[in-house]
């Protein structure tokens, strides 16, 4: 092999891997292979000895392949369908490897005008299709603007892949903005929550270190994962393409609960004459759903759904998400699957000057979790929440545990229990009817209102959407749809941001959009006017790449968490309490919404503040949606 | 029961006659409306219904003097008796809502 002329011994120790190294084992789609060649001369483009002396050979200025060809053979691998980014110099390399010698397929290009709607959209995309996407970053920049977003997904458990540019080898970086682009660890800024990075220094470690970042993300609790790709990896001449493997992606299995935990569990709650089944990530597919059913149905326990994933349907008679409060308050067993907060669910806070709380379940009631949550933790970032004392914490992933634990518990259930369970079913089963005839009831004050109010913008919705293929991609500020709406699909629930930072809706809404489109899907997704004006390009990367989404502006005009936070504390101390819009709101002068989709190529109408025309109006929403478009309606509407 | 304590009580209960308008705009401007609605229809996320709600008017003051839960305390110093009957007198304005059977939308 000859000697790259112009490279530093360093980099060529650093870059050992790859020059010795070959090219991929799997194929492209677009050609038969690559050639083994030996690697060309280069020059670096500005090098004063080049630009002075004649070279003693001709400089060699192209090349077929080159390290990032390799890279896309190893994304392929990972069955990943897309790569959402915002382009980036750091990952030229890779990005036209994608698009020429990939030919732009598995994964596919999304081109995205912020990095935080590139990581919001990976996160949306595999809520509904259960597997990560690609984003592609700058080491610095880009993930600098990334990291909320990647927090959001931490927090919300949700698998990854994060591939970001770098130039390590400061004697290769063009003088300028390359510096300003690279960085010593790229990885550091975000290593707080990502579940694991790593910053290869071959191919093949490249490979190698994307299969183990694809098995860590995919394993219970799912969690972000990064890989830092070199510009030099990326771009150097790719040769000897045989002695470079593609290493197979091998899955492991999520950890079920331990037996004799899930025993013990079994006997509490067939002996419990009030049990509460209490769900937040629990279901992490549709079998997790059904999982669920089987073990309320057997126990005829009611079940709270805390939302976190779509783990119990709306209409099933034990769902009592509404009653929970009531109910844990009269549990005398408690089993909480993927919770979130487990001491939040069992104790009552108030937020006022003296900030208390107090323990809201019976004495001696018992409390059981399942929760992959308890096999990972980290120090820094807070959101564990507090401690809650467990009488069975198991360590485990709850969908795995659901069917064991199902099991056991019908090995216990007599006769009599039956019956004991029987009486119990037919009792919840009044009380789900009566929270249903509540709900519409409720739903008629301000029904007339301007602004338009939640539950009537919700009801319209569902008027439009109910005999369609739906799947709701938003997390409300209100829970109107879990009132008015029947949910029993998986994907028509996919929870919310995780980590509460804000900016997740949009473009979640877009990314499980696209995941939806190949199903046929109508994506709705009720949107936040605050959340919308983080990153609104988003709606720009969904006209572009065709992605058929409905959205419904829940717009308030106001960050209005924050109005009533402002007010609780200008209230506490006496003073202002006519003031709390300063800075928390979104008006003087109002945001046109539909002229800024329409700006970027959406159908969009409004701002709708008489409901008689927004059923109507959604009419004309869907039919634009049913043609592929992206849509927007701007709503006015009540704060909640 | 002194006569002082039962005089005080049936002051309580005589509200000072409040103006339902004037009661709307401090519904608005004093925030009430950023957790009961701007028609006082309530949300479960945020603060009760208040429209229809049958509370009287020395609870009224009394609960948002000294609010027992999350609901953030609207002292005299801020908040006038004559304001909170104002607010009352609105509250107590509002039209029942349609009969769900009279919505199509929300019939089963
Ligand atoms: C930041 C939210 C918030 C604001 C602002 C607010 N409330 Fe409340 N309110 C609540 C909540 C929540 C409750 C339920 C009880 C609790 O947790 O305190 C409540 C309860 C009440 C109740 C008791 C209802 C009952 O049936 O017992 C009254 C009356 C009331 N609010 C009136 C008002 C009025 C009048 C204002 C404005 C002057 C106001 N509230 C402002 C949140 C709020």
């Amino acid at each position: 092999m000859s000697k790259p002329r112009k490279f530093s011994s360093t980099r060529r120790k650093f870059l050992k891997g790859a020059a010795v190294a070959g090219a991929a084992t799997i194929a492209p789609p677009t050609e038969a292979g690559l050639k083994a060649r030996p690697v060309p001369r280069i020059a670096p483009l500005q090098d004063a000895r080049a630009e002075t002396t004649t070279p003693a050979e001709v400089d060699v200025l192209t090349s077929d392949h080159c390290g990032s060809d390799f890279m896309v053979d190893v994304l392929r691998s990972l069955d990943l369908d897309y790569v959402c980014a915002n382009p980036g110099s750091s990952f030229r390399a890779l990005h036209e490897s994608i698009i020429n010698y990939g030919g732009n397929q598995k994964p596919e290009f999304i081109t995205c005008c912020h990095e935080e709607s590139s990581v919001g959209m990976a996160h949306g995309y595999s809520k509904i299709e259960g597997k990560p996407l690609g984003v592609l970053a700058h080491g610095t920049v880009g993930l600098q603007h990334a990291a909320m977003a990647i927090y959001n997904a931490y927090c919300d458990r949700v698998p990854i892949f994060i591939v970001v540019g770098n130039t390590i080898d400061a004697t290769m970086r063009r003088p300028g903005v390359e510096w300003m682009h690279s960085v010593q660890d790229a990885a550091s800024i975000v290593r707080d929550f990502v579940k694991w990075d790593d910053t290869p220094i071959s191919l093949q470690h490249f490979a190698e270190s994307a299969a183990r970042a694809f098995k860590v993300t995919m394993t219970p609790p799912m969690e972000p994962v990064l890989i830092v790709a070199d510009s030099e990896l990326q771009e150097r001449p790719l040769a000897e393409k045989d002695k470079l493997r593609v290493q197979r992606v091998t899955r492991t299995s999520p950890p079920q609960g331990d037996s004799g935990a899930v025993a013990e569990a079994a006997k509490l709650l067939v002996a419990a004459q009030s049990p509460v089944i209490i769900a937040d990530r629990a279901a992490r597919t549709a079998a997790g759903m059904k999982y669920l059913v089987d073990l309320a149905d057997i126990l005829q326990a009611p079940v709270i759904d805390q939302g976190g994933r779509m783990n119990f349907p709306s209409h099933h008679p034990l769902n009592q998400s509404s009653r929970g409060r009531a109910l844990i308050a009269d549990a005398d067993v408690i089993l909480g699957l993927e919770l979130t907060d487990f001491w939040g669910s069992v104790n009552a806070y108030r937020d006022q000057l003296e900030r208390s709380s107090r323990r809201i379940t019976k004495a001696g009631a018992k409390l059981i979790s399942i929760t992959a949550g308890d096999l990972y933790i980290k120090s820094n970032y807070q959101d564990f929440e507090r401690y809650p004392e467990i009488d069975i914490a198991m360590a485990a992933d709850a969908e795995a545990t659901l069917p064991a634990l199902t099991e056991a518990v019908k090995r216990l259930v007599t006769a009599d229990r039956k019956n004991a369970f029987q009486a119990r079913g037919t009792k919840l089963a009044a009380a789900h009817q009566t929270t249903l005839d509540q709900a519409r009831v409720d739903a008629t004050y301000g029904w007339d209102a301007s602004p338009i109010s939640t539950a009537r913008l919700f009801a319209e919705v569902w008027a439009q959407i109910k005999n369609e293929d739906w799947s709701l991609v938003s997390s409300s500020q209100s829970n109107w749809p879990a009132r008015l709406w029947k949910f029993d699909r998986y994907y028509q629930h996919i929870g919310g941001s995780g980590g509460a930072g804000v900016g997740y809706g949009a473009p979640a809404a877009v990314g499980a959009a696209l995941a939806n489109k190949k199903y046929g899907r109508l994506t709705v997704n009720v949107q936040n006017d605050g959340d919308l004006m983080y990153a609104p390009g988003v709606l720009w990367t969904a006209a572009h790449h065709r992605i058929p989404l409905l959205s419904v502006m829940h717009n308030n005009r106001a960050y209005h968490q924050e109005v009533m936070h402002l007010q609780r504390m200008a209230n506490r101390h006496n003073r202002g309490i006519e003031r709390a819009a300063i800075g928390t709101t979104i008006e003087d002068p109002n945001i046109d919404y539909s002229k800024l989709a329409q700006s970027m190529g959406l159908y969009a109408e409004g701002p709708i503040t008489d409901p008689k025309e927004l059923g109507p109006a959604l009419k004309r929403a869907i039919a634009a949606v049913k043609r592929g478009e992206p849509a927007l309606l701007d709503v006015v509407t009540q704060p909640r | 029961m002194s006569a002082f304590l039962l005089i005080l009580i049936l002051f309580a209960q005589t509200p000072p006659r409040g103006n339902a308008e004037t009661g709307r705009t401090l519904f608005m401007k004093i925030g009430c409306y950023q957790c009961h609605g701007r028609e006082a229809q309530g949300s479960t996320a945020t603060g009760p219904r208040l429209n229809q709600n049958p509370i009287t008017y020395t609870r009224f003051v009394s609960y948002i003097r000294k609010p027992s839960g999350e609901m953030p305390p609207y002292t005299a110093k801020v908040v006038s008796e004559q304001q909170a009957a104002d607010i009352f007198a609105f509250l107590q304005s509002l039209p029942k809502p349609p009969a769900v059977e009279s919505i199509p939308l929300l019939r089963q």
